[in-house]
């Protein structure tokens, strides 16, 4: 195909809402666009484990220890699924994970944030996995179909996630004082960086314009924060939560809350690399990475040994 | 020692030794040399942990004293946690840590394959439910003990020196004390003697064939039987039962 049919071929599937697979031919920006979304998703899998891992071995019960666990591990089984997404596109998972070392390919700004109490456990998985559903869900209809595919493996697991995260939440709240300000300590630090996780309002948001003409992005983000505000808010009052923003008022004309504004300088500057953690989760990944160094040299060299 | 006394304290050995193995695995997570052995890892802590509340719940419910699972795991003290000092000792590296599986699985399979015949059903039951998980656990550890061991020369050292640091742990293992005797008559417990021989063979044939050497030590260390353990179990305990130590009145 010359490029002329190329690019006929690819806006055809487009408009028709029939997937792009690894074989198609495509745009050299739309496969650009992909590389930099997929990976940064995966990324965001597996840095998002150091947060939470952080509290596998202080979990107050056997039974959230195991579910933890279980979770951490669904958590990098889609940073794997979501690799091996973007290796269709021609880029492999060491160079991938250059790039994360340089700096190149970003993670998602929210591990940013430190897990500091037993109730950030439940914040993250009530919060932070509620947002990243609320996104997925709309990428399960993505144009790239491996990585569709994987949406709608990952947003069940997703589900699972934020219902254990709600329910620590949930006991916390039924139990002493100390576990009540305790969860609504967390509430207060994690609501804001959740909303942020969609990103800029939608007249700031720098690669949005393509995204939505090659249907890779479905919905704006302003619309989806919307929509996460929506379920979260009423999830809150249920278990009597505060939400920190003196600003939050149902909206009849609507239906939807208004919110107060989001902390763009904040944003901007976690983004940038000044968040409470952004040096420390660099910094352990990379050192593990290389600390590592020599078993991969090992696997390697045996593999060969016997082929 | 009554017949409950020695059923309880035989419970509390299989339900620390994974409760702390689980622990020690746990720290893996975010630290694998690749993505697949972070969960690989992980994924051998969370069957060690429900192995854990298995066979706690089930001494709280011997005990008799209306105690859970959580209680014995967050409450007990040090010196009445009765796992191998193999399985506290901290991760070293992933030779180390993998030297550590192999020589506890191979010894769990081994166990399990036994207790799945035990005259308690209830023991019977969890052993042979375990055994399905600690053959993979038996067969990870053996591959990367291959790799390892005949990968590079620095891997190879790495995993020799680990075998050499951990192989005077092993007698442990097959120390048998008072509750045992009671047990074994019962048909409740094995005899762990009869299985030292297929334990050494097995351990013996997976380094032959990882080029590593079989260590020589001329001691055997000891003390779990009597809750005597490593400096490093308080540390475990502290971090582990921080929570429930800080907030007893809470449920989580």
């Amino acid at each position: 195909m010359n490029t002329v049919d190329v690019i006929a071929d690819f806006t055809h599937k487009i408009e028709n809402d029939l997937n792009i697979e690894p074989k198609d031919q495509m745009p050299e920006k739309y496969r650009l666009h992909l590389i930099r979304q997929i990976s940064q998703h995966a990324h965001s899998e597996v840095i998002g484990m150091q947060p939470e891992g952080n509290w596998i071995t202080r979990a107050p019960s056997l039974r959230a220890k195991q579910i933890l666990l279980a979770k951490i591990q669904d958590e990098g089984g889609h940073g794997l699924y979501l690799y091996s997404a973007a290796e269709t596109l021609g880029i492999s998972r060491e160079e991938m994970l250059e790039q994360l070392h340089s700096g190149k390919a970003k993670y998602s700004n929210i591990f940013n944030y430190p897990a500091l109490t037993w109730a950030d456990i439940g914040a993250i998985g009530w919060l932070v996995d509620g947002a990243a559903i609320v996104n997925q869900v709309s990428l399960q209809r993505t144009s790239y179909g491996p990585y569709a595919r994987a949406m709608v493996r990952i947003c069940k697991e997703e589900s699972f996630h934020q219902r254990q995260g709600y329910e620590i939440m949930a006991n916390m709240m039924k139990g002493t004082e100390a576990q009540k300000a305790m969860a609504q300590d967390a509430m207060n630090r994690w609501w804001w960086p959740s909303l942020m996780m969609f990103g800029p309002h939608d007249s700031d948001s720098p690669h949005a314009g393509d995204a939505f003409a090659w249907k890779i992005k479905r919905k704006s983000n302003d619309e989806l924060r919307q929509k996460f505000i929506d379920k979260t808010v009423q999830q809150a009052e249920v278990i009597g939560l505060t939400v920190p923003d003196p600003e939050l008022k149902w909206n009849e004309a609507k239906e939807g809350y208004d919110h107060g504004e989001i902390n763009w300088e904040e944003f901007k500057r976690v983004i940038n690399g000044n968040g409470p953690c952004n040096k420390q989760r660099m910094t352990h990944h990379i050192q593990m990475h290389q600390e590592g160094a020599w078993v991969r040299e090992a696997a390697a060299a045996y593999a060969k040994q016997q082929s | 020692m009554t017949k409950q006394q020695a059923l309880y304290k035989y419970l509390l050995r299989l339900g620390d030794n994974p409760l702390i193995l689980g622990h020690r695995l746990s720290e893996w997570c975010s630290r694998g040399p690749i993505l697949e052995e972070d969960l690989a890892l992980t994924n051998i802590a969370l069957d060690n942990i429900g192995r854990a509340q298995a066979f706690l719940k089930y001494a709280a419910e011997v005990e008799g004293l209306g105690k859970t699972a959580d209680d014995l795991a967050y409450k007990r003290d040090e010196r009445s946690f009765y796992n191998n000092l193999i399985a506290e000792l901290p991760i070293g590296d992933f030779a180390y840590t993998i030297a550590r599986q192999l020589l506890i699985a191979v010894f769990e399979q081994l166990q399990f394959t036994d207790l799945s015949k035990s005259s308690n059903e209830t023991i019977a039951g969890i052993a042979a439910k375990s055994l399905k998980e600690v053959r993979y656990h038996v067969a990870h550890a053996r591959d990367w003990c291959y790799r390892l061991g005949k990968g590079t020369e620095e891997s190879h050292n790495r995993l020799q020196r680990a075998f050499n640091e951990l192989w005077m742990y092993t007698g442990e293992l097959f120390e048998m004390y008072d509750e045992d005797v009671i047990l074994v008559f019962d048909g409740v417990a094995g005899d762990l003697n009869t299985l030292k021989i297929q334990y050494y063979d097995a351990v013996q044939k997976i380094l032959n064939d990882s080029n590593i050497q079989i260590p020589v030590v001329d001691y055997m260390q000891t003390g779990s039987r009597k809750g005597i353990h490593t400096e490093y179990l308080g540390h475990i305990l502290a971090e582990m039962q921080y929570l429930q130590r800080a907030y007893p009145d809470a449920t989580w």
